[in-house]
């Protein structure tokens, strides 16, 4: 399947030029975003309200806390930690469900889902006390699943099936609901107001290694999941009918590619709040680097979501300095014209 | 056929208009007669209830000792607000699911009212404006997001689905801004921020409502001159165009109209949730296929503020914006309007 060749060739007859990737580019690309995302992490730990140097950057990586530059870096590390394992969480599972829905739009954040699983966490907090990270993790699951099902089956109702266009619209609505929803739990109880802001607007500074720990299972498990489904998601990009035809399980590869998705969600909005559009952009940016082949999709959309959020969350601290803007408020703000740019580009009949 | 048989069937053709528009007379009636009783009731319901004959005396212009203030100074432009921004809400909802053909092409979701309450946000705390200058920043915004979405859906011609989706875009990008600047405002008011998160009739004045009064007053009735042309172009532009209408222009005055009711009622009301979606076809479903679904749209989102607001205030101990009750009603309301489409065999 993988040709050695350094050049890619067209194959007679074909209107586009097939570009065959071979494996030295991947690699390279790999070796390229690795570089990008060590660049990106020491920025965000480097970088804040009042400068440090390189030794003491490395001081503070160390374990040493003695100065307070060295303090304030040791600050950010649980930040720029979980801004990692959010945006390659979010970004796997939006090329997971993109995979799953066939749809080029398909975003946890656009379909409601990460707002599904913020209230489930909203209403933990508010009617039973919740207080742990793992308890927010198993409520966001059960959230973003619900909801998952739930939009996908507006979605597919009426005539023509689940089109890119009725699951946005199913997910736009849903959104608008659930948000209401959110601001009908929070609004009897001043007392929780402040606490669960970060699960209105998503940001990872509220980050503690403690919590992270708790909810880490579950990433490794969503991960788990969608990887092991990688192969399935290929298949299914062929269409149901020529899948089944080779051979796949098609139903059982659609479920448990959208459970991974659904994992990663649930626990990447359990730590952060509802981050959206990191898994409409980032997949669609490793396709062009990688192909569709989700053997390699997968990977690559783990280190460039990662790379992202990071990215996302140290301009928003340089920007608005000596305040910052929220990631879930950057990777808006960027990633809509993004999505808007990916409508453009499709035939309205696609859509 | 004979003569005998045509006369039989003009004459149950007649018959079954005559029914027809009976039924859509008294749909009509029925619901305005349910927004004025809605009005009458959040005018009289609060912590002290007052009277019809109080209230009809403020109403007039008379001093009431304590009616004056409660119901003159607080209800007063609190009920006008509602009803006026329900009449806006429906009527530029129905609009623009009629011109655009598609029941779900609703201005709240394409991006537009957040627009407007984006503007206003930015107005308020980045700009420190007040007023008549919030309100003409949000009217602005509102006609750009909207010249916006078109121009970035524009691709040798506008497909809807593609407006649609390039508006949903929009709409969780002017979201995001709308959050990042009540964020940034030094003392906000929790009910001030709901106001342009979800909408709300809380501490409305008649400085921000009069504004919204006289927009209905003058873009309501040319919509509602234009009844017609708009139902024949909701049957397709060559059709329309077959019919007699002039396809370009009624939409261009269309949309201006209804982007123009939106700008001034989020302006003065924030964005309040789902009216302008579900009031088009909620109204379709009681009036049913007989006419124009224009006056009855604009009818039943009067209602639906009136009442969302009289429920948020009253029906629980805590107070709740008007956004949140109909932001929470609307969604099991979609879900069943889907169903109810699917099982008619219609397509949304």
């Amino acid at each position: 399947m993988n040709a050695t060749t350094a050049t890619p060739e067209a194959p007679a007859g074909s209107t586009r030029a097939v570009v065959r990737r071979p494996r030295l580019v991947r690699t390279a690309w790999l070796a390229v975003l690795l570089l990008v995302l060590i660049g990106l992490s020491w920025a965000s730990v480097a970088i804040g309200t009042r400068g440090v140097t390189a030794g003491d950057v490395l001081a503070a990586l160390g374990g040493a806390s003695d100065t307070w530059q060295e303090a304030a870096v040791a600050t950010r590390i649980p930040r720029t930690v979980l801004a990692l394992l959010v945006g390659a969480a979010l970004a796997v599972a939006g090329a997971a469900l993109q995979g799953v829905t066939r749809n080029p739009l398909a975003d946890p954040g656009i379909l409601g889902i990460n707002s599904g699983a913020s209230l489930a966490v909203v209403t933990g907090i508010a009617w039973f006390g919740l207080s742990s990270s793992t308890a927010y993790a198993w409520v966001a699951l059960a959230g973003a699943g619900v909801t998952a099902v739930a939009v996908y089956t507006i979605g597919s109702l009426g005539s023509g099936g689940p089109t890119p266009l009725k699951l946005a619209l199913a997910g736009a609505a849903t959104m608008a609901a659930l948000t209401s929803l959110i601001s009908a739990v929070v609004l009897p109880r001043a007392d929780i107001a402040d606490a669960v802001r970060s699960w209105q607007i998503g940001g990872v500074g509220g980050a503690t290694f403690d919590r992270m720990l708790q909810v880490l299972p579950f990433f490794a498990v969503g991960f788990l999941i969608c990887l092991a489904c990688a192969r399935g998601l290929n298949m299914l990009a062929l269409g149901d009918e020529v899948a089944a035809g080779l051979g796949e399980r098609v139903l059982l590869a659609r479920s448990c590619a959208a459970l991974g998705g659904v994992v990663l969600c649930g626990a990447a909005t359990a730590l952060a709040g509802p981050v959206a559009f990191v898994g409409l952009v980032v997949p669609h940016l490793c396709r062009l680097l990688v192909g569709p082949d989700h053997r390699w999709l997968l990977p690559y959309s783990a280190l460039a979501g990662a790379a992202l959020v990071t990215a996302a969350d140290v301009l928003g601290r340089i920007v608005a300095r000596p305040d910052e803007i929220d990631v879930g408020i950057v990777t808006a703000l960027l990633g809509a014209p993004f999505f808007i740019a990916v409508v453009r580009r499709q035939k309205a009949a696609a859509l | 056929m004979t003569a005998k048989n045509m006369t039989a069937t003009g004459q149950l053709v007649t018959r079954a208009r005559r029914r027809r528009a009976t039924r859509r007379r008294i749909a009509v009636g029925c619901l305005l007669a349910g927004v004025l009783v809605a009005a009458a009731l959040s005018l009289m319901i609060g912590r002290t209830f007052y009277p019809p004959g109080d209230v009809l005396r403020v109403i007039a212009g008379e001093t009431v000792p304590g009616a004056s203030f409660t119901v003159g100074r607080l209800r007063l432009p609190r009920t006008v607000l509602g009803l006026v921004a329900g009449l806006a809400f429906g009527l530029a909802g129905v609009t623009f699911q009629t011109m655009l053909r598609n029941p779900l092409a609703s201005p709240d979701i394409i991006g537009i009212s957040y627009g407007a309450s984006a503007a206003a946000t930015f107005g308020i705390v980045v700009l420190s404006w007040g007023g008549a200058a919030v309100s003409a920043l949000a009217i602005v915004a509102g006609l750009g997001v909207a010249l916006l979405v078109y121009l970035l859906s524009y691709r040798g011609g506008v497909a809807g689905t593609r407006l649609i989706l390039v508006g949903i875009g929009m709409a969780a990008m002017l979201q995001s801004a709308t959050n990042y600047f009540l964020s940034k405002a030094s003392q906000w008011d929790h009910h001030e921020a709901m106001r342009w998160i979800t909408g709300s009739l809380n501490g409305a004045t008649w400085e921000a409502t009069l504004p919204v009064v006289a927009a209905v007053a003058v873009l309501a009735p040319v919509l509602l001159g234009h009844d017609r042309e708009l139902t024949q172009l909701g049957l397709g532009d060559d059709t329309a165009a077959a019919l007699g209408v002039r396809v370009e222009r009624t939409r261009l005055v269309a949309i201006v109209a209804a982007v123009g009711l939106i700008a001034f009622a989020t302006a003065a009301a924030g964005p309040i949730a789902f009216v302008a979606f579900l009031s088009g076809p909620i109204a379709a479903r009681i009036v049913g296929p007989n006419g124009s679904p224009l006056l009855p749209a604009a009818l039943v989102g009067a209602l639906l503020v009136l009442v969302a607001d009289l429920v948020g205030q009253y029906a629980t101990d805590t107070r709740y914006p008007v956004g949140v009750v109909t932001g929470v009603l609307g969604a099991p309301y979609l879900v069943y309007l889907i169903v109810r489409t699917h099982r008619s065999g219609g397509s949304l």
